[in-house]
């Protein structure tokens, strides 16, 4: 008589709290919120279901449409600025702090790490005072190179407001695919690369045919991090901004066009209903463009085991 | 010896029972800078008369008030008394049951209709929040400085251009201290400053809140004009100059004219180091009728959720009292009270401001009544047509349509 398999009662255990405590403050809200957006305003103080009404009124009426369609496009642009600045620079630090040869590595490290921790409240204050027109050091530095006529009220200007932005982000984050692209070059075998040398391949070209094919799946990651975060971004535009981002919404991203329409602004009342519509379509974004890497991209890219 | 120590415990918990029976009051507010006259002057003075209520102020940040406000009375967690934003946002919380109405309070005779009207129900069935006090808008000036580029207070529009043009000309100073980076004072301290004398105060205000007028009209667009033309009188880089910025630059006598609100003038009386002096928004010819935004600006009412509701109305009385209007007014100069009593003020800035009210005639910022109700707002639709005209990526006739395009969307007598 086979005795029958215990109950492995210790996965449930181990595992419930975390799964309690994501239910409660992820899970739950992202469904309420979903919920919500089904509902609006009856006029008597309550709520009804109106289906896909607050859709339509968002994708439809031209003055919910026109602002939300800038808001993505203006979200695009800021994703698209990480991709070609914030992640090869990530990866150019990376490999040139793995290089053996290099002093001082953990302290450069270190320094481009820490804007990552610190609050957007700072960062977006410090920035915007190094680059105000009267009191900030970047008209300064300029000058003292030459280059006075370069210098722009960056954040004032509808054509540079959000690059700016982007950048200063960029400036913030890029210590994230920096750590996560070095722990990815440390990891790789030392016999590979002693292979490669016996090959003849070394320096840049080392670089390029060995070391990069090993990291890919590593950007991969990276790229699905840096959209994730970016379309769910808020707090710089916000802190540097206001929740009008202006200057003429130039600077408005989907996270400022959902706290206004949400929170109210000023004069203007909160409506949960069209808020909620609008993290719902946020929601169906980032859902559309992780899905299109997960089964796009993630499972053509090749493994290597070591 | 244990049940000795916890019985000395047990009473030390039931005689701190009965002291900690008095109320304690907590007002929210978004003024902030007010944070020391209410610990150190108002607070201290109605607890002298109240000993067994004690009231806290927790101020939080202007822009983040609202918000900030309708999410902690939504959850049940806002204080007792709440300072109230005139007109729609605090007509929606009494309309949603947030507000307590307070028509009944002794302290409401001393307040004139008008000063009542913002924290009214539309048929002024109700009135919510206790008024306490209106801001006048104007420009502030350098007083040294046009004194050594001998210049004279401007009356017209052409002298206030001209002394513009002096001080551009000369290069000491900055002609005028505003950016457009935070957008609001382009609204409230430029187009809702100058504009009055062309809408012609509350005669184009209610005109175009019947229906009578349009924001194309005349009298809507040419403030927007009179405002093109300030670009060239700003600070370099004003695009990204944000309100502290235009503020410090005033006050440390790098700009001439500041377009202001008379709330500046506590603020301004310990930064600046020279003498300052005021003058109304300049009319078109010597002798006309000159209009001013004298807005209620700041009233305060009480939660409908209270737990002391007692205690509030005994505070909200001593609110609407005549020794809470001469301390108020008093210890924030540029706030004035709207009691029907009349306040003596000190501050020779304040008495400026508060004397256009015999010579001028008094309005209201046009879009505050009725008009932001809808979406689009138009307050922040203002907000944002004011700076871009300001900064020129806007025309004032594009502008002006744009605004009036949105209120016709909505607003059932402007289509």
């Amino acid at each position: 008589m086979a005795a029958r398999k215990p109950v492995r009662w210790h996965i449930a255990v181990f595992l419930a709290p975390a799964v309690a405590v994501y239910t409660a403050i992820m899970i739950v809200p992202l469904f309420g919120t979903l919920l919500q957006s089904l509902f609006n305003t009856d006029g008597q103080g309550g709520r009804m279901f109106v289906g896909l009404r607050n859709f339509a009124t968002l994708f439809g009426d031209a003055l919910w449409s026109r602002q939300f369609w800038n808001a993505l496009g203006n979200n695009a642009w800021f994703f698209v600025v990480h991709m070609l600045v914030q992640n090869p620079i990530g990866v150019a630090l990376a490999a040139i702090l793995s290089t053996p040869r290099l002093r001082m590595a953990a302290f450069y490290r270190t320094a481009i790490f820490i804007p990552t921790i610190l609050s957007f409240v700072i960062v977006g204050f410090v920035w915007k005072l190094i680059l105000s027109p009267i009191w900030g050091i970047a008209p300064g530095m300029l000058d003292m190179v030459g280059l006075k006529s370069l210098f722009a009220p960056w954040l004032g200007k509808e054509e540079y407001a959000l690059t700016t932005l982007a950048l200063v982000s960029v400036w913030q984050f890029v210590g994230i695919p920096m750590m996560l692209i070095y722990a990815a070059l440390l990891s790789i075998p030392d016999e590979v690369i002693e292979a490669a040398e016996m090959d003849g391949i070394t320096g840049m070209s080392q670089f390029w045919k060995i070391k990069l094919p090993l990291i890919l799946p590593s950007i991969g990651i990276i790229s699905i991090l840096t959209f994730v975060g970016n379309f769910n971004a808020f707090d710089l535009i916000y802190v540097s901004q206001g929740a009008l981002a202006g200057p003429d919404y130039s600077t408005d991203i989907l996270g400022t066009f959902l706290y206004r329409t949400f929170f109210g602004f000023q004069l203007q009342l909160g409506d949960p209903y069209m808020g909620s519509a609008i993290a719902g379509a946020m929601f169906g974004i980032i859902l559309v463009g992780v899905c299109l890497y997960l089964f796009g991209i993630q499972t053509r890219l090749r493994r290597y085991q070591f | 010896m244990t049940k000795t120590y916890r019985m000395a415990l047990l009473t030390g918990t039931l005689l701190a029972g009965p002291a900690l029976a008095e109320s304690t009051l907590t007002i929210e507010s978004w003024r902030n800078d007010d944070l020391a006259i209410w610990q150190e002057t108002l607070i201290p003075a109605f607890e002298a008369a109240h000993p067994d209520i004690k009231v806290v102020f927790a101020p939080s940040a202007p822009a983040e008030y609202n918000a900030a406000l309708n999410s902690k009375l939504a959850a049940g967690s806002a204080g007792d008394l709440i300072t109230c934003r005139p007109f729609d946002a605090s007509l929606e919380l009494y309309n949603q049951g947030h507000l307590t109405d307070l028509s009944g309070l002794a302290a409401m005779a001393n307040f004139s209709p008008v000063a009542k009207s913002a924290w009214q129900t539309d048929d002024g069935s109700a009135t919510f929040c206790v008024p306490m006090a209106s801001v006048i808008h104007g420009f502030i000036y350098n007083a040294d400085a046009f004194a050594e580029l001998g210049i004279e207070v401007p009356k017209t529009r052409d002298e206030f251009f001209a002394a513009l043009d002096k001080i551009k000309a000369d290069g000491t100073y900055i002609p005028m201290a505003m950016g457009t980076n935070d957008q609001w004072e382009a609204a409230t301290m430029a187009y809702n400053n100058i504009g009055p004398n062309y809408w012609k105060g509350e005669e184009g205000r209610l005109a175009l809140i019947k229906g009578e007028q349009k924001l194309t009209d005349e009298g809507w667009v040419a403030p927007f004009r009179e405002l093109a033309k300030w670009k060239d009188y700003l600070g370099d880089g004003f695009e990204a100059q944000t309100y502290p910025d235009s503020q410090n630059l005033f006050t440390l006598g790098r700009a001439a004219i500041y377009p202001a609100g008379s709330w500046e003038i506590s603020g301004f009386n310990t930064q600046a180091q020279f003498k300052m002096g005021a003058f109304p928004p300049p009319v078109a010819a010597e002798g006309d009728t000159c209009y001013i935004s004298d807005h209620t600006d700041i009233g305060i009412g009480m939660n409908a959720k209270s737990p002391n509701p007692e205690a509030a109305k005994t505070f909200l009385e001593w609110v609407g009292s005549p020794e809470f209007a001469t301390l108020y007014a008093n210890a924030l100069p540029g706030f004035f009270s709207l009691n029907s009593t009349p306040v003596e003020m000190a501050d020779p800035l304040a008495k400026e401001f508060v004397s256009w009210r015999q010579k001028c005639q008094s309005t209201i910022r046009s879009t505050y009544q009725i008009l932001s109700r809808g979406t689009p707002n138009l307050e922040n639709e203002t907000w944002n047509a004011s700076a871009n005209v300001i900064r020129g990526s806007e025309t004032p006739e594009d502008a002006a349509k744009r605004l009036q395009e949105g209120l016709a969307s909505w607003y059932e007598p402007q289509k």
